[in-house]
């Protein structure tokens, strides 16, 4: 389990992860060797797994992002595998969650427009094995989208 | 507004993707292109704002946080004012870790992370429940996430 300093340097990482280890270590004061071993170790130990650029989908073009909750029917017992291996398959597809709860599975998808949207929709999605019911929730804005960790 | 990208920058854009600071000399290495080729397309896709930024990537549950929850979240009460009321208050709360609005059956989709059930519930309770104009809720626990690279695999 990460200790104090662990987590003052994720800390400061994820408040800047443009940052360098050098600028890390001098804002969770310690030295920068110290920073360097601990994210080494935590990068190891899986703790801290990436850090990713961000791509910014409108800009590349895609202004429509809709998040399908998926009923699947369930007598059949492959249904979360074979469903998950068909998304996988559509390139629209960003995310795959599974739940517990009223919803079994969520995808996110992605299009140019709403023309776009809807072929990928009919072609693509209502296509997909095991589904008995789906829900669209477009996407309007993201107000919040830290997804830091309250460490 | 948007630019044509090629091959090579869609091999650029997944190698970023999935560690961004590596240097250009590496990515360059593995799609075939020389370190400044390279560094000028990443130049070209910061500029056109297609990079928009970085995001960490920390393990939930090694850090303690074992349950994250999905919650579709209806206003009681619509209307301009009580629409940024919610979202300033909502956006306050660090267990929060996204937040969007949306059309269809709710308002909004929250993205919650917590320590265990317990603890979800407590968030649920005290920080969630009791802010403006919150109506129904629906919560969803996830089991598991898996992110694809979208259409510029």
């Amino acid at each position: 389990m990460p200790d104090d300093t662990d987590r003052r340097i994720l800390r400061q990482l994820q408040a800047d992860p443009f940052a360098s280890t050098a600028e890390l270590a001098e804002r969770a004061g310690v030295s920068a060797a110290v920073a360097w071993r601990r994210l080494e170790k935590l990068t190891s130990a899986g703790v801290l797994e990436s850090v990713e650029a961000v791509v910014d989908w409108r800009a590349l073009g895609y202004g429509v992002e809709v998040s399908l909750r998926i009923t699947l029917n369930k007598t059949q017992t492959n249904a979360f595998d074979e469903m998950s291996a068909a998304a996988r398959l559509v390139p629209e597809v960003t995310e795959i969650q599974t739940f517990l709860g009223r919803v079994d599975l969520r995808l996110t998808v992605l299009a140019r427009d709403m023309a776009h949207y809807t072929q990928t929709y009919r072609d693509r999605i209502l296509t997909l094995p095991h589904i008995q019911d789906i829900e669209q929730l477009m996407l309007i804005s993201t107000v919040k989208d830290e997804q830091a960790l309250p460490i | 507004m948007s630019l044509d990208l090629d091959d090579l920058d869609r091999s650029i854009l997944r190698a970023l993707a999935a560690d961004a600071r590596q240097p250009a000399s590496a990515i360059g290495r593995s799609v075939g292109l020389s370190q400044p080729a390279t560094w000028r397309r990443v130049k070209r896709m910061e500029d056109a704002g297609i990079l928009s930024g970085r995001r960490v990537r920390l393990n939930a549950a090694k850090l303690g946080f074992d349950v994250t929850v999905f919650l579709g979240v209806k206003l009681a009460t619509k209307g301009r004012s009580s629409v940024a009321d919610f979202e300033r208050a909502i956006s306050a709360v660090p267990e929060v870790q996204l937040v969007q609005h949306v059309l269809g059956a709710y308002d909004y989709r929250l993205r919650v992370v917590a320590r265990d059930l317990s603890d979800f519930e407590r968030i649920l309770r005290r920080r969630i429940m009791t802010l403006p104009g919150v109506g129904e809720v629906e919560a969803n626990v996830l089991l598991s996430e898996e992110r694809r690279p979208g259409p510029i695999g």
